[in-house]
Formats: structure tokens, sequence, C-alpha cells
């Protein structure tokens, strides 16, 4: 089982080793920077040392707590808008006619292939001070000329939802696909309004994209490095970039690793436990 | 048509704006004759001239396609496996396991992958001298990323794919692996191909996994490109992106075609 060995050699091995550096204490102008957890003095003797000063760190200095906060509120509030801009889409490509859809889906695609880094880099083009999008905002008169929108929390915002639209719609397309729109019919036949049929029927029965699509935004938005960092401000501290200056600028590897740590017991393992109660939730009813 | 479909198609209208005006408004200004990126100032192809004379980008580029082609090729090899084991062999021992692992690098935030494979690279080196930190290295962290969505990918081929042909071959003799490659490996071709194609794509994306773990002086495309924004626009950077994103168009639209023909035939 060759795949299986590569998988724990280089993905699940790695985990152990984070968890190993995220104990041990930083030491500055040495290669590789950190210090050795086992010891072995010169009599033979081998003692462990456990360093948590880098945990110790997280919780104390607010500036940790503050990045966790603000990565999830740019996640939560982008996944938010994800699914309000994406619900439409999904719903009238699922309804559209067969020939159409193809085409519809294929251009929702298309961006999702094309670079992700390139796609953000296109955003500074459309949020520096009259650039394409501020330009026509002033225009109809939204905002004073020559503001810029680049560097704010609202930048970030409008580039994570414009980099992670297509992963909310797919699987919602998926969903509303499959979804019987006679059970609407049947739902107006019993004197439903359109809005009571869509509350009680349709976006109940639309759940399982609706959950799979805000993971699939959700997640990879929280640990984010790229966006915030080329069209936040400073303040626009997220976990990724607390974890990319504490590793590459202040070279503090094991409070890096230890950042990664907390992100993973926040943030993916609760995911993948979610993930599993479903799929065992779903085997037992196909077994019922 | 009634006022509620015009609300539909006003909210699509808006969202397909949102996905493609950034993309389009970035290849028109790559034709811009301005120093500054986003300010119009007559049609030229200058950027287009002075990319394919810029030594760096061209350097980053073939390394970027290089460490792609050898990382989706392998992803492919190692996916196609994990695809078949997970659809095919039912429950095995280990099975649980290694659907875990293969869904996690999908969730896992590129910061993590980036540093843990770093970090397992160092470890390594300290204890066996190997590897080197530079291109290789970031292969192995590439594989390790998108062997997942190959996997993803040929298991739902495979999901709604008959298995009688196979069983109908087993009855009349043939061993596993003629099996194998006489009917499976046929069958699930263009899930091999959209595979390969994700796999490639996500490789030469990757800015933060590749900062991580590459060596000094092996600088990638978008490491590339990264340093090139931070210190501000330059315009051979639209013209670069166009190209970029015209021929990944070009190739995900002829994939699709030739894949739905195969389906189709």
């Amino acid at each position: 089982m060759l795949p299986m060995l590569w998988l724990l050699l280089f993905f699940a091995v790695p985990f152990l080793i984070v968890l190993k550096i995220s104990f041990a204490e930083a030491v500055f102008g040495q290669s590789p920077p950190y210090t050795p957890l086992i010891e072995h003095a010169a009599d033979g003797a081998t003692s462990l040392r456990l360093h948590a000063g880098s945990y110790a760190l997280l919780l104390q200095d607010p500036l940790y707590v503050a990045a966790y906060l603000k990565s999830l509120l740019f996640a939560g509030v982008s996944t938010l808008f994800c699914l309000l801009l994406g619900y439409p889409i999904a719903y009238g490509i699922a309804r559209a006619r067969p020939a159409w859809r193809m085409l519809l889906l294929v251009l929702v695609i298309l961006p999702f292939w094309t670079s992700s880094l390139l796609r953000t880099y296109a955003m500074i083009g459309m949020l520096k001070a009259n650039g394409v999008l501020t330009g026509a905002l002033a225009a109809i008169g939204l905002i004073e000329p020559g503001t810029a929108i680049l560097h704010t929390d609202l930048a970030v915002y409008i580039g994570i939802v414009y980099n992670y639209l297509p992963f909310m719609i797919l699987p919602l397309t998926a969903t509303l696909m499959r979804l019987d729109f006679g059970l609407l019919e049947a739902a107006a036949d019993l004197g439903a309004k359109p809005w009571q049929a869509f509350l009680r029927v349709t976006l109940p029965l639309s759940m399982p994209g609706i959950i799979a699509g805000a993971l699939l935004v959700f997640i990879p938005a929280v640990g984010e490095f790229v966006i915030p960092d080329i069209l936040g401000g400073p303040d626009a501290l997220t976990i990724g970039r607390v974890l990319w200056t504490e590793f590459f600028t202040n070279r503090d590897w094991p409070l890096a690793a230890a950042v990664a740590v907390a992100m993973l017991l926040l943030l993916v393992i609760p995911t993948l436990l979610f993930e599993y109660v479903e799929n065992r939730r779903e085997r037992r009813e196909a077994q019922a | 048509m009634s006022r509620r479909n015009w609300g539909l198609w006003a909210a699509m209208a808006a969202g397909y704006a949102l996905l493609y005006v950034p993309i389009v408004s970035m290849i028109v200004y790559s034709f811009s004759a301005s120093r500054m990126a986003t300010v119009w100032a007559g049609f030229s192809t200058r950027w287009y001239v002075s990319l394919f004379s810029n030594e760096q980008i061209m350097q980053a580029l073939a390394r970027s396609l290089t460490i792609a082609a050898v990382a989706a090729s392998c992803a492919t090899v190692l996916g196609t496996a994990c695809g078949l084991a997970l659809s095919r062999f039912g429950r095995f021992p280990g099975s649980g396991l290694l659907s875990l692992m293969n869904s996690a690098p999908m969730v896992m935030p590129d910061v993590m992958l980036g540093l843990s494979s770093l970090l397992l690279f160092v470890t390594l080196q300290q204890a066996l001298g190997w590897p080197e930190r530079g291109m290789s290295t970031i292969m192995i962290a590439h594989i390790t990323l998108t062997t997942c969505y190959v996997t993803v990918v040929v298991r739902s081929r495979m999901a709604a794919l008959d298995d009688s042909l196979e069983e109908a071959a087993m009855d009349l003799g043939a061993r596993p692996w003629r099996v194998f490659w006489l009917i499976t490996l046929p069958l699930i071709a263009p899930a091999l191909l959209a595979g390969w194609l994700l796999a490639f794509t996500l490789s030469l994306d990757d800015l933060v996994i590749a900062s991580f773990t590459s060596g000094p002086g092996a600088s990638t495309l978008p490491m590339l490109i990264y340093s090139k924004v931070k210190l501000g626009v330059t315009p051979e950077i639209n013209a670069l992106a166009t190209l970029i994103v015209t021929v990944v168009a070009i190739g995900v639209v002829v994939a699709g075609v030739v894949m739905h023909r195969r389906e189709a035939a």
C-alpha cells in the first residue's frame, strides 16, 4: 500500500513533529532554531524537556486571541455572503434547461481552475483608488472619488467571497438538481405562497448542500493567508498571517507550531469529527 | 416572466459579474501602454514583450511547470490507487484511516500543510541528511496536497461505474492486473485526466506551501508574483496573468469537450 505509506509519512507524521516542536523552546541564530526535546547529558542520562511557553504566550498575549477571532469573523461573514450570493445562482442553474445548465456550470467552474493568487491580484485593480469598482461606485455617488477600498477589512470580505464563491455554488447546485420540484407544485396546490414553499420545502431539503458549501468556504477561509495579506490592511491580522510572520519574520518556529496546533484543535478536528458522524448516520440510514 | 424570476436573473447576473469582471478588466489593462497597471493609455503589447525577455520570470515559470507536471503525475498514480482501494475493496483494515487522511488535506489550511511539511523535511534532514530543500521538497509536499483531490475524482467516477464488466472479465479468466489494464483503466481514463489537470493547476497555483518547503534560489512563479505584488504592481504581471488564465481556460474547455465526447460515444 504505497499511497497509505506516502500519506502516513508525509501527512500524519508531520503533525506529530509539529506537536513536538510546539513544545520546544526557540533559540535564535542556529539552524534549526529550537531546542531539542530530549537531551542526552554527558553522563549518558536522558531527560525530556517540555516547554509550554509558546502555548502560554498564545493565551496571554491578546494579539493571538484577537487574530483567531478576526479570522473567524472574516470567514463567518464571508461564508454568509457566499451563501446569499451563491444560492440564487445555484437555484438558477438547477432549474435551467439542460443545455443552458452545462454552460452556466462551466462558467462557475472556470474561475475556480484559474489561479487564486492571480484572481486576488486582479482584485487590487478593482479596489484601489479610482479602480474599476471604486471608480464605478464614485461615479454613482456612493463613495467620494479617489477613495480606495483596498487595504481595508471590506476588501478582505470582497476578496474571500470572490475567491470562494464557486466552492459554495457547486455543492448547492448538486443538491438542488436532485430536488424533486414536484414537491413545490404540491406545496403550491396546497395553497403555499412561493416564499412559504421556499422556506418550508426548498430550504430544508437543500440543507446538506448548504452545510457542505459552508464548510468548504469557512474552513479554508479561516486559515487564509494570501487574501488578507494582499488585500487587507496591517490590522487585518488573521491566524494565517500570524503563523506566517512568526515563522518567516520572527523565526520563532515553536510559536508558529503552537499556533498551528491551536488552529488544528479549533478547526480541523471538529470538522473531521462532524464528517465522521455524518457518514455513520448516512450509513445507518442506508441500512435501515 | 414573473417578478420573482426577474429577481433570480438579477441575482445570477450579479454573481457572474463578480466572478468575471476582475479577470476581464485585468486582461484589458494588460494591453494598456501605461506604466500604471490600472490606467488606460492606448493599446500596446509592450508588457508581453518585456515579460518574455524577463529571465527571472521565465526561469520561475519553467520551475513551476516542472514541479506541477511531476507532482500531478505522481499524485494521479497514488490517488488512483487510493480511489480504487476505497471504492472497490469495501472495508479493510485501515480503510477508515486512509479515508480520513484523504479528506484531511482538503480541509487543512495551506499554512498548516506548509509548516508541517517543512518541519518534517528539517527533521528528516537532521536524521538522514535527506532531502535537500528545493524543487524536490516542493514536489513531495504538492504530491501530498493533490493526491486526495485525485482520489475524490477517481472515487466518484468508480461509484458511477458498473462493476459487472470487471466481474465478467474475471469470470472469463482474466487476472486482476489484466482486468485493471484492459477494463478499469480505459473506463476511468476521463477521471484520471480530470484529476491530473486538477492536481496540475493546484500545484501551479500554490504559493504558501511552496514558500515553506522551498530552499534558497528555488522560487516558483507564484512566489515571484507574490514578491512583485508586495513591492507594488507591475504591468508585466497583468500580461503574465492574462496568459496563464487564457491557457488554463483553453485547457479546461478542451478537456471538457474531449471528456463529453468520450462519454457520449
